[in-house]
């Protein structure tokens, strides 16, 4: 595996999770789980730490980190647009708030944008059918979307940065 | 008196969090008598944020759609007792019956008590069944209760739960494991998460019920990661019970011992399949295992195991205070007790409905739900997620019933109860599916990956305009072959939603292959905006707007849409007064 530009990765801060769950058998995804809310993504220096770690080839830390979709090996911009593509979202015109996004912020599914402000991403079922369409934007929810409700929530947002 | 704040997923959502601040803020700065107290979700989705007020006589004022401004006439309500404070917010007496036709058992906690007070729990009969199993049933006393109640899988496959009890009892082996299967992936689905947040100590009793009834050592929720709050409050509802001594070592002074644990799922629907769901308990790739041997003989670590969806527990202990005959005195003969419902799409009033087995999808639809939302035409009805399928309007006289819905080719499935108008176009919903189950196969089984994709691209094909002769038949040629060859049943069945759309919305696939048109008005490759100039009178509200600039025209003259730009949203259509932009 390359190296990564970025040599800041802080392993130690993984050790208590390792200490943790080393022994107790089948805690691989706690493990990752508990990686990605220390780094906020999977740096593959992370991967190789937990793989050396606790003993299990790194291809197979890989192989059970790209099988969820929790896991991501990108870091996100920041304000991670998660769009509910369940059911009852798109019944009610979900696809047509994901290009209002994408055609606001030039980026298509799973992109950031350059200058690292945003991350979209669709979702399975957030589980607010009765707010649909829904978006959640870092843990806030936003509901019964119109395709320029979605757009100005978008731009105030980008408001805030200057 | 007593103020609860409905604070489920859904309620939160909605702002029931600031109108909780705000009314704690209010009462304690004004130091009024009142309790205010958080509960989980009344199932009334549509009517979020609901604020309840009980009065000391027991009666109850339900406000709905309460805001941080109606706080102040709340307060003023408190003090004054002067209703007409609060009149507008008062839930009417159309929307009571949205409950009142409901039979709560699975949810009968839900939206009445504090989810993070094991006491309010036990104050509504709670523990008394596990009391009752461990001083005076045998575990096979037990699973013979679960026989006589007919209670099935509230997963969606409905097999007898004293069937796998049963089995898993018998088992040779000292280590046993009970897991709950929360795992709820569905799109349109979220009763178990309802249950959870609501009232996890119901799911825990009846854990604790199945762990005694097979023997098992250990109990394990397995939550989907994208139920933070459910985790949180069933993590609390473990603490609390593990104190009072429900949970953990000699529970009650009985020699019965057992502990509980969550594991968080990482995202992915086929770790409902039971056997993938172990796979992934135990750290690995979620991806099935063959069947036999099944999980009651060698499952988690290869050892018995017994797995349950969260609704089949939460009915346990209801069985056990009021006895099987009685839960099996509701529903049909094949289907027995009561199936909540996550009733969603184009429907009047959204949200979780418990009722009989039995009743008609008329009667969940129209009756309790309301009909469908700005007087369009019902259509259709999807059931099941991914693995059902849409049912026509014509046949909403279809009962409740593992059996009479699987006639229809769709299922019972785990809950979802998504209802489509006229606007929504059955092919693209098949794509849906389609894309969704494309995304989620394990990759395991041959049928399942490469059979999803090419279905995929030809219904992608059919929406685009670009479908041809002998489409039609070469999908129902792959739907079989999927189900005959896949390996488990997220294969199986994910060719249903193709299959019951052929069978019931043929003409709407012929219209889109051999005519190139979309009868729905949905699928935006077949459809092209443009402005009538004869209509049109400047008004320049359709460029306002327009989310991607795409018409321009001078104040008083004529738009014109640039079809190139266009993403073909419709905002255009709907907000001119004049009906000068058409689609065709």
């Amino acid at each position: 595996m390359s190296v990564n530009a970025n040599n800041r990765v802080n392993l130690s801060l993984l050790n208590g999770v390792i200490q943790e769950y080393k022994s107790v058998k089948g805690s691989l995804i706690t493990i990752l789980q508990n990686a990605q809310d220390i780094y906020g993504y999977l740096p593959h220096e992370v991967i190789e730490y937990i793989a050396k770690e606790t003993c299990i080839p790194a291809a197979r830390v890989m192989g059970v980190a790209t099988f969820y979709t929790q896991f991501r090996f990108q870091p996100v911009g920041k304000h991670l647009i998660m769009l509910c593509q369940g059911t009852a979202c798109h019944v009610n015109g979900s696809n047509k708030i994901l290009d209002a996004i994408t055609a606001e912020l030039g980026i298509s599914d799973g992109q950031t944008t350059e200058d690292g402000l945003f991350t979209i991403k669709t979702v399975a079922c957030l589980g607010c059918c009765s707010l649909s369409p829904v978006m959640m934007i870092n843990e806030k929810t936003y509901g019964r979307l119109t395709t320029d409700k979605a757009v100005k929530i978008i731009r105030d947002l980008r408001g805030e940065k200057k | 008196m007593r103020i609860l704040v409905g604070e489920g997923s859904c309620g939160i959502a909605a702002g029931a969090g600031k109108v909780y601040d705000a009314l704690s803020e209010k009462i304690n700065s004004q130091s009024l008598d009142v309790k205010l107290s958080v509960t989980g979700c009344v199932g009334m989705c549509y009517l979020e944020p609901i604020v309840d007020i009980y009065l000391d006589n027991g009666e109850l004022t339900r406000l709905v759609k309460v805001d941080e401004k109606a706080v102040d006439s709340i307060i003023e309500y408190i003090k004054t007792d002067d209703i007409e404070k609060v009149k507008k917010l008062i839930v009417s007496d159309e929307d009571k019956e949205f409950l009142n036709k409901q039979t709560r058992i699975a949810l009968r906690h839900c939206g009445v008590i504090n989810p993070e007070k094991i006491d309010e729990y036990i104050a509504d009969d709670g523990y008394k069944a596990l009391t009752k199993v461990l001083t005076s049933l045998s575990p096979e006393q037990v699973i013979d209760e679960i026989k006589k109640s007919g209670l099935a899988g509230r997963g969606g496959a409905g097999f007898p739960t004293w069937f796998k009890w049963d089995a898993a009892r018998k088992s040779k082996g000292e280590e046993k494991y009970l897991i709950c299967n929360a795992d709820e992936g569905d799109p349109g689905a979220f009763m178990d998460r309802a249950v959870i947040e609501s009232d996890p100590h119901n799911l825990i009793e009846g854990m604790l019920i199945g762990a005694y009834a097979i023997g098992a050592h250990e109990a394990i929720v397995y939550v989907r990661a994208e139920y933070p709050l459910a985790i949180l409050r069933l993590k609390e509802a473990i603490r609390q019970s593990n104190e009072r001594g429900y949970l953990g070592k000699n529970i009650l002074g009985t020699d019965f011992s057992r502990v509980m644990r969550i594991k968080a799922g990482a995202g992915a629907f086929v770790c409902g399949e039971e056997t993938a769901l172990i796979e992934s308990l135990e750290g690995q790739r979620g991806m099935p295992r063959l069947k036999p041997p099944f999980p009651a003989e060698s499952g988690y670590w290869h050892k018995p195991s017994n797995i349950n969806n969260v609704e089949t527990y939460a009915n346990v202990a209801w069985i056990i205070n009021n006895g099987g005959e009685a839960f099996a005195s509701m529903g049909t003969q094949d289907s027995k007790g009561t199936k909540v419902f996550a009733l969603t799409g184009k429907i009047k009033r959204g949200g979780l409905v418990e009722i009989p087995m039995g009743k008609t999808l008329h009667d969940v639809i129209f009756d309790i739900g309301g009909g469908i939302r700005d007087g369009k035409k019902f259509k259709a009805v999807q059931m099941g997620g991914p693995s059902g399928g849409c049912i026509p309007a014509e046949l909403d006289d279809t009962l409740i019933d593992y059996k009479k819905l699987g006639a229809t080719g769709a299922i019972m499935g785990s809950g979802g109860m998504v209802v489509m108008d006229d606007s929504t176009c059955m092919v693209n919903m098949a794509k849906f599916f389609l894309d969704f189950t494309t995304k989620e196969s394990c990759g395991k089984c041959i049928h399942c990956r490469i059979g999803t994709k090419r279905m995929m691209e030809i219904l992608d094909r059919i929406t685009k305009g670009e479908g041809k002769e002998g489409d039609i038949e070469l999908l129902e040629e792959l739907c079989i072959s999927i189900k005959d060859g896949a390996l488990c049943g997220l294969g199986q069945t994910a060719p249903n939603p193709v299959l019951t759309t052929l069978k019931y919305f043929r003409d709407e696939y012929e219209a889109h292959i051999k005519e190139k048109k979309c009868p729905a008005g949905e699928c935006t490759s077949l459809l092209t905006y443009s402005i009538d100039a004869e209509k049109c009178k400047g008004c320049t509200l359709c460029s306002k707007k327009c989310p991607v600039d795409a018409i321009s025209g001078a104040v008083k003259s004529v738009h014109i849409i640039d079809i190139e730009k266009c993403i073909k949203c419709g905002n255009c259509m709907a907000v001119c007064k004049f009906g000068a932009v058409r689609c065709s």
